[in-house]
């Protein structure tokens, strides 16, 4: 029965992260005075790309074929790890957060090879740059995770939560400085203005859009879905670990549907605040995007040593 | 029993360098075996086949490698049995000084490096006919190649099994110098030579160092033998003296930063199934020395010790690590990411070591784990790696990254196999570095539990340094793959490349590739084999790290962490069966092929693609203060005006910062010195009466 919930949640995961994009959308155009589309218009690309017949350049080997694969199963089974609307299902207990963050990382592997496998500049370009923003981009997050699993002396998700939940509202500056390093690697990692700009096609300013320069049809299909899904978990874990409350604790009809209505709830502010970002900001220029990330990977280690000094030393004494 | 494969390992390395240096001598052999077989004729003519002129080189070489991989699985078997058992089996051989006989013994410890030890031996000798095969037609000896290649193996072993200081450093420098002999093995190149004299000048001062290390513990105690320094109670002073010590002659054999700077020189230069030991065991073994030593010999552990250990080891991971971004050259890049890994490992000990002295024993234990299974897990993918850049060396004869490219294409299994070894380093799930690396992140976050603030600060600290680490590494090693074998080829030697037609060269690195998997997946076991044997050092087993079953590994608690590798691939596999199932074998719609996007130009070729060195500018850019990269580039510029810029030619170079602000003012002072030194040969003969003269007398005052 469990194990059907978490089959489910995972499933209602993949279906509802193009219903976030979106919405992103959306709320964008309005703030910019345009007429917006369609929530379900990320669905209908998707379908579109779908029924497409796919090219592949003639230096590609099997890894430009197998990576939207890998990259798209790499990140399902990151959603499934991630508790949406109920904790302490079992798909939470075969990886902690760490794991999370290795799956991150295999699924950007292998999307930055395929951006390398054609062997043309942009591919390159845009490998070399995700490769240096993830490499100063990860370790702030790993920060911003471990202090909460300091915290909670646990690096499993649903126990995280449960502990959060468990000592109820609490104001702690560890967690506020941990919440805004993992934003500001949330904005890097999903590749959102000021960091990356998901709608150019200016060749020189695109990181994430040149390695996927290459790819079409279904391929690009799952490519964007999967990085659709990766924006909706960074969502979801600054969701569900610094503001739980909400969150299915018992595996009962109204205590799920109180879960779902509340995740959704809490995604769309937070898609809000993406967006507010994304509109007040401008594009940063590359070598300023190291400061960006030093100043996430400050914030999450000063959370950090702030749980050591102000918080555990409290416990001790 | 498992002493007994032990010997029979050092046997068979022995017998097979000296077999490498009789081998040469086919004639007499041939005479030799026809008077010892004299009455067995049939026997006789199999054996001239064999000694016939056509067959006799390929049979000598193989033969070498067999005996050589035997060494290496009777020492896969004496590790393992020793391992399963627990048991410690000690001996004395008749061998030595009079009044100090070698003594022996196999623990599980020990048992666990021959383990460690085993594995790439046994990969290396499947590889090394295949690979040796063009030294023959050259100029190099294959009786120097060969003799010293036992001698090394033979070096390590007794290394492991040594239990007294004396037979330890003789063992150690029988490793040491055998091994200097196959660094300068190509000795025409200037570098190589510069390298092999940079390596053994460092080994000399480590060698000293613990030579001194054992002496202060053996001044205090009742002898050489380990037996007698366990007992030995030093003062936390001297045992401070001593552990340094150790850390100093251990570390520099291991590559801690700044003690680094020989091992990207030397590692390199030599042979690439050398290569493959020397980072894939060699350090390994050092790193022996040092646990042996100071959570084994030393009775009494102190946290300063950990703190020096966790900051050294934090800096040598991160350093190694951007430093091998930067390297055009394959090898040396692997040689500096060895830095970094064992930067790594000495972290986990540094934490160790810190958990133990503070009382955390549980802790300690879990963090020695960590170190040990990292330990392993380099040995599988370094040496696999390394395996891997010698067959590219051997197929096409380059060495830097920036004229490789598109090798899938030309080598598809070595492609495949060399895959498995990128991912496993990058710490990638469901790969084995990912299991060592999780282990301590899982140690480095129970700080929260000690009593001192600046530990407690200092650990996550390091654990910061740890994720920039691997996360570089990640980029380092993308980078290598994706620019080594992806893309298009960037000269007309590799753009021809074919897979090594000699099967071994494939199956060894195979072997270790499948051990990476198989380690990654199914971790517990073997991680409830190094607890047994931390519980021997320690005194405290983990209880609980298969709480809820084989499947999960559970470090600490099931609720504090839990990790189930076999249902993670398991769930990728499904899943991406799945949407392949549903996605790829759409009828009619099967994917053109065409050209890559070119901006509407046309005419893309190799050399508009990212090199190795603009894939890392970036890095260098932003670790800039670390670096000192000296960059330089020229314009040529025509036209009537000089505006139009014909040809650019950019040049970068990263030199080591310890060889420039250690090694050569080092060297430089030892000049001066010994200039100064040397001013007391006159070469006049009164000067050297009055020495003579001035000895004798300081000499009578002294007796009388």
């Amino acid at each position: 029965m469990a194990w059907l919930l978490a089959i489910l949640e995972t499933l209602l995961f993949i279906a509802t992260a193009p219903l976030l994009a979106g919405w992103i959308k959306l709320v964008k155009c309005r703030l910019q005075n345009r007429k917006a589309p369609s929530v379900l218009q990320p669905y209908r690309d998707l379908r579109k790309l779908y029924v497409k017949q796919p090219i592949i350049p003639h230096s590609a080997s099997w890894i430009f074929r197998y990576a939207p694969y890998i990259v798209f199963s790499a990140t399902v089974l990151a959603a499934a790890f991630v508790p949406l609307v109920a904790v302490n299902l079992p798909t939470s207990r075969i990886a902690d957060v760490i794991v999370l963050v290795g799956f991150f990382a295999l699924a950007r592997t292998f999307l930055v090879l395929a951006g390398m496998d054609i062997g043309t500049a942009f591919g390159g370009m845009g490998s070399s740059r995700e490769m240096t923003i993830s490499s100063l981009a990860e370790p702030a997050m790993l920060m911003a995770v471990f202090t909460l699993a300091m915290s909670a002396h646990t690096t499993d998700l649903s126990q995280a939560i449960n502990y959060v939940l468990n000592t109820g509202l609490v104001l702690r500056p560890s967690f506020v400085f941990a919440l805004g390093g993992l934003m500001l690697v949330t904005v890097a990692e999903t590749g959102r203005i000021p960091v990356d700009n998901p709608a150019t096609h200016l060749e020189l300013t695109m990181i994430h859009e040149a390695m996927i320069l290459e790819y079409s049809g279904r391929w690009l299909a799952l490519i964007e879905w999967a990085s659709q899904i990766k924006l909706m978990l960074y969502g979801v874990l600054i969701a569900n670990i610094f503001f739980p409350w909400g969150i299915a604790q018992e595996l009962s009809l109204s205590a799920l549907g109180l879960g779902v209505a509340m995740i959704a709830l809490k995604l769309a502010v937070l898609g809000v605040i993406l967006v507010l970002s994304e509109v007040l900001f401008a594009k940063m220029r590359i070598f300023r995007v190291q400061d960006y990330l030093s100043f996430a990977y400050l914030l999450s280690v000063l959370g950090m040593l702030s749980h050591i000094i102000l918080e555990a030393a409290r416990v001790h004494h | 029993m498992p002493l007994f494969f032990a010997y029979l390992s050092v046997t068979a390395a022995l017998i097979s360098a000296l077999a490498a240096s009789v081998g040469n001598r086919r004639i007499e052999l041939q005479r030799l075996f026809h008077l010892l077989l004299q009455r067995w004729p049939e026997t006789l003519s199999r054996l001239d086949v064999v000694f016939s002129e056509k067959h006799y080189a390929k049979k000598h070489r193989d033969s070498l490698f067999v005996l050589l991989g035997l060494s290496g699985l009777f020492a896969l078997l004496a590790g393992v049995w020793i391992l399963a058992g627990t048991a410690t089996i000690t001996d004395t051989l008749p061998l030595g000084l009079p009044w100090l006989h070698w003594h022996v013994r196999l623990d599980p410890l020990s048992g666990f490096f021959f383990c460690v030890l085993g594995l790439p031996l046994i990969a290396v000798s499947l590889y090394g006919p295949g690979y040796i095969r063009e030294f023959e037609r050259g100029k190099h000896s294959l009786t120097v190649l060969g003799l010293f290649t036992g001698l090394f193996v033979a070096g390590m072993e007794l290394v492991l099994l040594a239990d007294d200081a004396f037979f330890f450093m003789i063992a150690w420098e029988l490793m040491s110098v055998a091994s200097y002999f196959l660094v300068v093995f190509q000795h025409e190149h200037a570098a190589n030579r510069k390298a092999g004299f940079l390596y053994l000048l460092m080994a000399v001062i480590g060698a000293i160092s613990i030579i001194l290390a054992f002496g202060v513990i053996a001044g205090f105690g009742g002898g050489l033998t380990f037996d007698a320094m366990r007992d030995t109670g030093l003062s936390p002073a001297w045992a401070s003296i001593a552990f340094v010590l150790a850390l100093i002659g251990f570390g520099m054999k291991a590559g801690l930063v700044p003690l680094h700077a020989w091992l990207p020189e030397a590692h390199p230069v030599a042979p690439s199934h050398i290569s493959a030991l020397m980072s894939g065991v060699m350090l390994k073994i050092a790193i022996y020395g040092f646990i042996r030593f100071s959570f084994d010999l030393l009775d009494q552990i102190h946290w300063q010790w950990g703190v020096v250990v966790l900051i050294i080891g934090s800096a040598t991971a991160l350093l190694g690590i951007l430093y091998a971004l930067q390297q055009p050259n394959l090898k040396r890049l692997l040689a500096y990411s060895s830095v970094e890994n064992v930067g790594i490992i000495f972290m986990a000990l540094g934490l160790a070591l810190i958990f133990l002295s503070t009382g955390q024993k549980e802790l300690g234990s879990l963090g020695l784990v960590a170190a040990l299974l990292h330990c392993l897990n380099h040995a599988l993918f370094k040496s696999l790696l390394f395996l891997g850049a010698g067959a590219i060396l051997h197929q096409t004869h380059e060495h830097s990254l920036e004229n490789m490219g598109g090798l899938i294409h030309r080598m598809p299994k070595l492609s495949a196999i060399f895959l498995v070894g990128t991912l496993s380093i990058a710490a990638l799930p469901p790969l084995n570095g990912f299991v060592s690396e999780w282990l301590i992140f899982q140690t480095a976050l129970q700080a929260g539990g000690l009593e001192s603030g600046v530990l407690r600060s200092l650990i996550p600290t390091a654990s910061a340094m740890l994720a920039l680490t691997s996360a570089l590494a990640a980029t380092c090693f993308v980078k290598l793959y994706g620019v080594a074998f992806l893309g298009l080829p960037r000269s007309q030697h590799v753009a021809h490349a074919r897979e090594a037609h000699h099967q071994g060269m494939l199956y060894g690195p195979a072997l270790l590739a499948g051990c990476c998997i198989l380690f990654g997946v199914f971790p517990t076991p073997l991680i409830n084999a190094i607890a047994g044997l931390t519980e021997q050092l320690t005194g405290f087993a983990l209880p609980n790290i298969s709480a809820l079953g084989w499947l999960w590994l559970t470090p600490i608690s099931p609720e504090t962490a839990a990790y189930a590798p076999p249902l993670v691939l398991l769930g990728a596999v499904a899943v991406g069966w799945l949407c392949y199932y549903w996605l790829y074998q759409r009828k009619g719609m099967e994917p053109r092929r065409a050209e890559p996007w070119d901006c509407g130009f046309g005419g893309l070729n190799a050399r508009m693609q990212y090199t190795s060195g603009s894939f890392s500018m970036p890095i260098r850019r932003i670790f800039s203060p670390i670096f000192n990269a000296r960059e330089t580039l020229e314009e040529h510029k025509s036209g009537p005006a000089k505006t139009r810029v014909t040809s650019l030619r950019y040049q970068f170079n990263v030199p080591d910062l310890a060889l420039l602000m250690l090694y050569e003012p080092a060297g430089h002072t030892v000049l001066r010195f010994a200039r100064w030194a040397g001013g007391m040969q006159t070469g006049n003969i009164r000067t050297y009466l009055a020495y003579s003269f001035f000895t004798l007398i300081f000499l009578l005052w002294v007796i009388s």
